[in-house]
């Protein structure tokens, strides 16, 4: 599936919610079964900064695509932090860096994407991203 | 007589919505709501009298400097200083800590100690780092026990002929611990110490007499107590004012300017170098006023019985703990739920309209003494109500169960 096809698909299966409170139920399992980092990984230089919990991210190339995991000590940043891998796990790093993110305004997260949010929903977007440009180099 | 729906009135944000539900503020620790008699000194003074002032011999200058200089005297009774001149306008408590701090940076010397609290806030630490550096002088920290308060064995030990200052909060931002600064102050003159207090979560709760405490010096904020944000006052002892050299160089604080040398103006305009928050000041004085009328014994009676009532619901919460538990203690209760992140209830709870503060609460020390990432920190203020802590108590059980 492309990352735009992934995205419809989140986009769908939050336009069923009909509150904030079955979105946020939703974001929390999807939380719970984020594809967790490996612990070695869990290091201080992985620690994406500007966030009021720790989130931690991993990247590996695996056949030109790029397979993230994560963690964080906190549920609903580790809900908004499954999205984003979901989003942009095994795909091809220039695809990532094109990514269009409106996504996240139709499934009602916006309050989150402010820059000064203090989960850093932005800085998690921006360090994806950088994993892909850094890996798109090595490409070429 | 006390009545908080009558209080309430006065404050027009207290009806505002969020997220659609009735707002519920409960971080007057980090900053308190403005009365509408504040809110009208405000536009009154852009409305009518905005002016420069200490220079013109215009109508508007007058007032405004008339306005701005009896905010001092309001300051100065509030606190109980013997002069208003020792009353040094601010833009808040972190500038009246620098301020010191950089004055007593030419009167250390190698060797010499300076003791801190481990209850610090952020600015509260930071300054005096930076003053260790610059001095060779060597920072001393009172350390805390697990009901969070200072071990004040521990202060007597550290105390001797080399130090200088003594700083600690009066109330503690994070865990609203009342520290004893009658004894912290009494044992410092002993050794020949000067002593500075941060008021910041004190002034909004009890009224302090700098006299009777014999403080040397006294800051605190306007935006806790019901003032406007970027103003806040230092007081000093005269004699040490007198000590310190300025901190700013600029208009106001000069007597006498040639190339080749300037001489200062006098207290307290020595320490205010260029234009002021003239209107902060003004509006300052406005709170003070404003929450005299209501009196300081009814708001901490008022505020006690919300903080007791609110510890005992919370702790029927199962699974809730609440961290600072000294029995000398004001209206901040810093808690979380087992296993949860203090960022996730915090989340949920402003879904529900509810304003509280989660993470470190630039207590980083604080934190990393309990072993956790940080607290939600719930703080109540004398137009809070019992009924808003049922909602909070609800709000928090409702996050236990989505967050479990």
């Amino acid at each position: 599936m492309t990352i735009e096809d992934i995205q419809n698909e989140i986009i769908d299966e939050f336009s069923m919610f009909e509150d904030w409170e079955e979105r946020y139920q939703y974001m929390i399992d999807l939380g719970k079964d984020l594809p967790l980092i490996n612990d070695q990984y869990k290091t201080d230089s992985n620690i994406i900064k500007g966030c009021q919990s720790k989130v931690w991210v991993h990247a590996e190339m695996q056949n030109d695509k790029i397979e993230f995991t994560a963690d964080s000590d906190a549920i609903i940043t580790k809900g908004i932090i499954a999205i984003l891998i979901r989003v942009f796990s095994n795909q091809h790093p220039k695809d990532i860096i094109a990514a269009d993110m409106d996504f996240i305004d139709k499934i009602g997260l916006k309050e989150h994407l402010s820059p000064t949010r203090a989960n850093g929903l932005v800085s998690m977007i921006k360090q994806l991203k950088m994993y892909a440009i850094a890996y798109q180099t090595q490409l070429k | 007589m006390f009545n908080v729906e009558t209080i309430r009135k006065d404050f027009p944000i207290l009806s505002r919505k969020v997220n659609g539900k009735p707002l519920v503020y409960l971080d007057n620790a980090a900053t308190s709501q403005t009365p509408q008699q504040v809110i009208d000194v405000i536009v009154d003074y852009y409305s009518n009298y905005n002016a420069n002032i200490h220079r013109g011999v215009h109508t508007l200058s007058q007032e405004a400097t008339d306005k701005y200089e009896q905010a001092r005297y309001k300051i100065q009774a509030h606190v109980n200083a013997k002069f208003a001149h020792e009353i040094i306008f601010t833009s808040g408590t972190t500038h009246g800590i620098n301020l010191v701090a950089n004055g007593f940076s030419s009167l250390l010397k190698k060797g010499d100690e300076i003791i801190v609290s481990a209850l610090e806030h952020h600015s509260n630490i930071v300054p005096w780092q930076m003053l260790c550096e610059r001095t060779g002088a060597l920072l001393k920290v009172i350390p805390m026990n697990q009901e969070g308060e200072l071990v004040m064995a521990e202060y007597d030990k550290l105390l001797s002929k080399n130090t200088k200052l003594v700083f600690v909060n009066h109330i503690s931002n994070a865990l609203g611990t009342i520290n004893p600064i009658e004894y912290i102050i009494e044992k410092a003159h002993q050794v020949g110490a000067a002593v500075l207090i941060d008021g910041a979560q004190s002034c909004p709760h009890i009224k302090p007499d700098v006299q009777a405490l014999d403080v040397d010096f006294y800051v605190t904020s306007a935006h806790k107590m019901c003032g406007p944000t970027g103003q806040g006052m230092l007081y000093g002892k005269e004699s040490w004012l007198k000590k310190l050299p300025p901190y700013q160089g600029g208009g106001e604080m000069i007597a006498e300017v040639t190339f080749e040398k300037t001489t200062y103006a006098d207290l307290p305009h020595k320490f205010e170098a260029g234009t002021p928050n003239i209107c902060g000041g003004i509006a300052f004085g406005a709170a003070i006023d404003y929450m005299n009328h209501i009196g300081f014994d009814a708001i901490s009676d008022y505020e006690h019985e919300l903080l007791e009532y609110a510890t005992t619901q919370l702790l029927q919460i199962e699974d809730l703990k609440i961290y600072g538990t000294s029995k000398e203690k004001t209206s901040v209760i810093s808690f979380n739920l087992e296993g949860i992140h203090p960022y996730d209830v915090g989340t949920i709870l402003d879904k529900l309209g509810i304003a509280v503060r989660t993470g470190h609460h630039c207590a980083q020390p604080i934190m990393a003494f309990y072993k956790i990432p940080g607290t939600v920190r719930a703080s109540f203020s004398f137009y809070n109500t019992k009924a808003e802590i049922d909602v909070l108590v609800a709000a928090v059980k409702k996050a236990k169960m989505m967050l479990s």
